[in-house]
């Protein structure tokens, strides 16, 4: 049930993107995600998606895991996706009752539920094929121009890996605390609204409880050996880039031109 | 009675993943009335996993499970109800206290089994003092309790739920000797007031020995032994090839066994041990006497 989220999971699997700098695939996301806003007609909505569908296939990640991931923002996506068709003025679709839907709205509609999957898709896609630490010595990589600027580079990087590992743990604890309380009768499902949130009281607050705890301890640890931030430090698998990952810039660079490209059709 | 039978039930997690593990292999089990079961097995044998089946909280990938004559897996089956009638305290039970007061906490189990105030009240004041927590503690925060106290208190809240059959996972771990020993003679008092079945997870195989009439010894997602402590402790060498160990005194009845002293080796307890080396000790005597005397 719960153990079902995906985001920020990592997915052991053998494959190039696994291998990849995570400095490159940084880059890649990001070169998707502006993409994504960038696409307005088919053309680049093809390109997108055979971009999209061509990386998931390479990366060896079943589909199914990543639509997993999904389920989490349906709800979002179902009330944007709403919104837009109700609420763009233009040239009216269909009228159900007051509430008109619009040509306009229904294509708006299309391309919202298109961006934001996609948008989920590809960013779950980098940490699911990168694992948390060298995730965050690329992102700290990447940033370092910023430390010029007295950014704390390194600690903000070090707050995102933590928060990152602690995903999958806070999951863990709540499976095993809906699981005891479950044990105890509890019922997280039925009941109105007030009801449900009042079901969740036996879940959060020995959850939150956990997760200070945690936080403290994981702190103790950190100063028992003596961390003290990113002054000096040296790591112990240095970063560095290989043929793969020239290519795969390459590759980037073809894809956002093309995109920007297909702009110009119509 | 039959209370329950398992009936070829494998269990696998995160199916059809590159994290799949198959937790439990082909368990076939029955559990009669009224026994008190150990249940032993290295670190990742699968013992949790077996024992939340046993409630309904984990839905085995195949296999049947009867509680009292009826397929838990039915499509009618109350599973709420089942969880109320096998009343399973997990490993570190405390961290699923939450109420302000330890008593109100303790009251969550019966009021989720549609008990008025007052009875769920009467059910929490019972379960307490079954499991011997000062009166002085029921209106702290439970937040505010020792390791051993809180882990008390969580039990108690299962208690109060009126199980039949009471599963406990590692009730003991991180207590100190004293807690440990208090809290299992309680649990042995409980089973044997209320005749109410009991399986305990446990590492400890002095423990085990000591309560249990029973003992399943799992390894690997499977049951591979299963006999009273005696019979299962004659296995030590097995035991050792999957990482346990047979209580201390198995090893030194063997070795008295084998040094020629007439002591009963399959000794499994202390106490058992003690009188098994005295009597013969006292017939060796006797013995010499009689040397003498001739
Ligand atoms: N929620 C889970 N998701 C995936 N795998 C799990 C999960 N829980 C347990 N496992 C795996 O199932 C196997 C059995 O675990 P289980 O917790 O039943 O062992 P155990 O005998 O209770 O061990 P311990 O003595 O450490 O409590 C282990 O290999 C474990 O890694
Ligand atoms: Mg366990």
């Amino acid at each position: 049930m719960i153990r079902d989220i995906t985001i920020g999971q990592y997915y052991p699997a053998d494959s190039v993107i696994h291998r990849l700098d995570p400095r490159v695939k940084l880059m890649a996301v990001a070169c998707y995600l502006v993409s994504l806003f960038l696409f307005r007609n088919v053309a680049g909505l093809v390109a997108v998606t055979l971009g999209l569908a061509g990386i998931i296939r390479i990366s060896k990640v079943p589909f199914r895991y990543m639509v997993k991931g999904l389920k989490a923002i349906l709800v979002i996506l179902v009330l944007s996706t709403l919104f837009q068709l109700f609420l763009t003025p233009g040239e009216t679709l269909v009228q159900i009752w007051k509430l008109k839907v619009s040509y306009e709205g229904a294509r708006n509609a299309g391309f919202m539920i298109i961006r934001l999957t996609y948008l989920i898709l590809g960013s779950s896609l980098l940490t699911l094929t990168t694992t948390p630490n060298q995730l965050t010595d690329g992102m700290e990589k990447a940033l370092r121009p910023l430390g010029k600027l007295h950014v704390p580079v390194h600690e903000v990087t070090m707050m995102m890996s933590i928060a990152l590992r602690f995903i999958p743990i806070l999951i863990e604890e709540t499976d095993k605390i809906m699981k005891a309380q479950l044990a105890r009768g509890a019922d997280f499902e039925s009941g109105n609204l007030v009801k449900k949130a009042k079901s969740m009281l036996p879940l959060l607050i020995p959850l939150f409880v956990s997760a200070f705890r945690r936080a403290n301890d994981l702190a103790m640890a950190m100063e028992a050996r003596c961390y003290r931030g990113g002054v000096g430090r040296t790591k112990m698998k240095p970063l560095s880039y290989h043929r793969r990952d020239g290519v795969a810039y390459l590759v980037i660079g073809a894809y956002f031109l093309g995109v920007l490209l297909l702009r110009k059709v119509s | 009675m039959m209370l329950m039978i398992l009936d070829h039930v494998n269990y696998i997690y995160s199916e059809k993943t590159a994290y799949e593990i198959q937790a439990l292999k082909d368990i076939n089990l029955k559990i009669e009335d009224g026994e008190f079961i150990g249940l032993i097995g290295h670190t990742g044998s699968g013992k949790s996993t077996l024992i939340q089946h046993l409630n309904g909280l984990l839905r085995a990938t195949s296999g049947s499970i009867y509680f009292q004559g009826q397929d838990i897996y039915d499509e009618g089956y109350n599973r709420k109800e089942l969880r109320g009638k096998v009343g399973l305290v997990f490993q570190y039970p405390e961290h699923q206290l939450f109420e302000t007061t330890v008593f109100a906490d303790v009251c969550f189990g019966p009021k989720n089994q549609g008990l008025s105030e007052k009875d769920a009240q009467m059910r929490a004041y019972t379960a307490l003092h079954e499991v011997g927590l000062p009166e002085e503690y029921w209106y702290h925060s439970p937040f505010e309790l020792s390791g051993g106290q809180k882990r008390r208190a969580a039990i108690a809240g299962v208690l109060a739920m009126k199980p039949e059959v009471l599963v406990l996972d590692e009730p003991t771990a991180g207590l100190d000797p004293k807690g440990r020993d208090e809290i299992l003679d309680q649990v042995a008092a409980l089973h044997q007031s209320t005749g109410m079945a009991v399986i305990l997870v446990s590492h400890s195989m002095e423990d085990v020995a000591k309560y249990v009439g029973r003992l399943l010894v799992m390894s690997q997602g499977s049951i591979l032994l299963d006999g009273t402590p005696r019979e299962v402790f004659r296995h030590y060498q097995e035991l050792e090839a999957i990482g346990l160990a047979a209580p201390q005194v198995t090893y030194l009845m063997h070795e008295l066994a084998q040094k020629g002293l007439a002591v009963d080796p399959d000794a499994t307890t202390l106490g058992e041990a003690k009188d098994s080396i005295l009597q013969a000790f006292g017939k060796r005597q006797r013995r010499n006497r009689q040397e003498n005397y001739d």
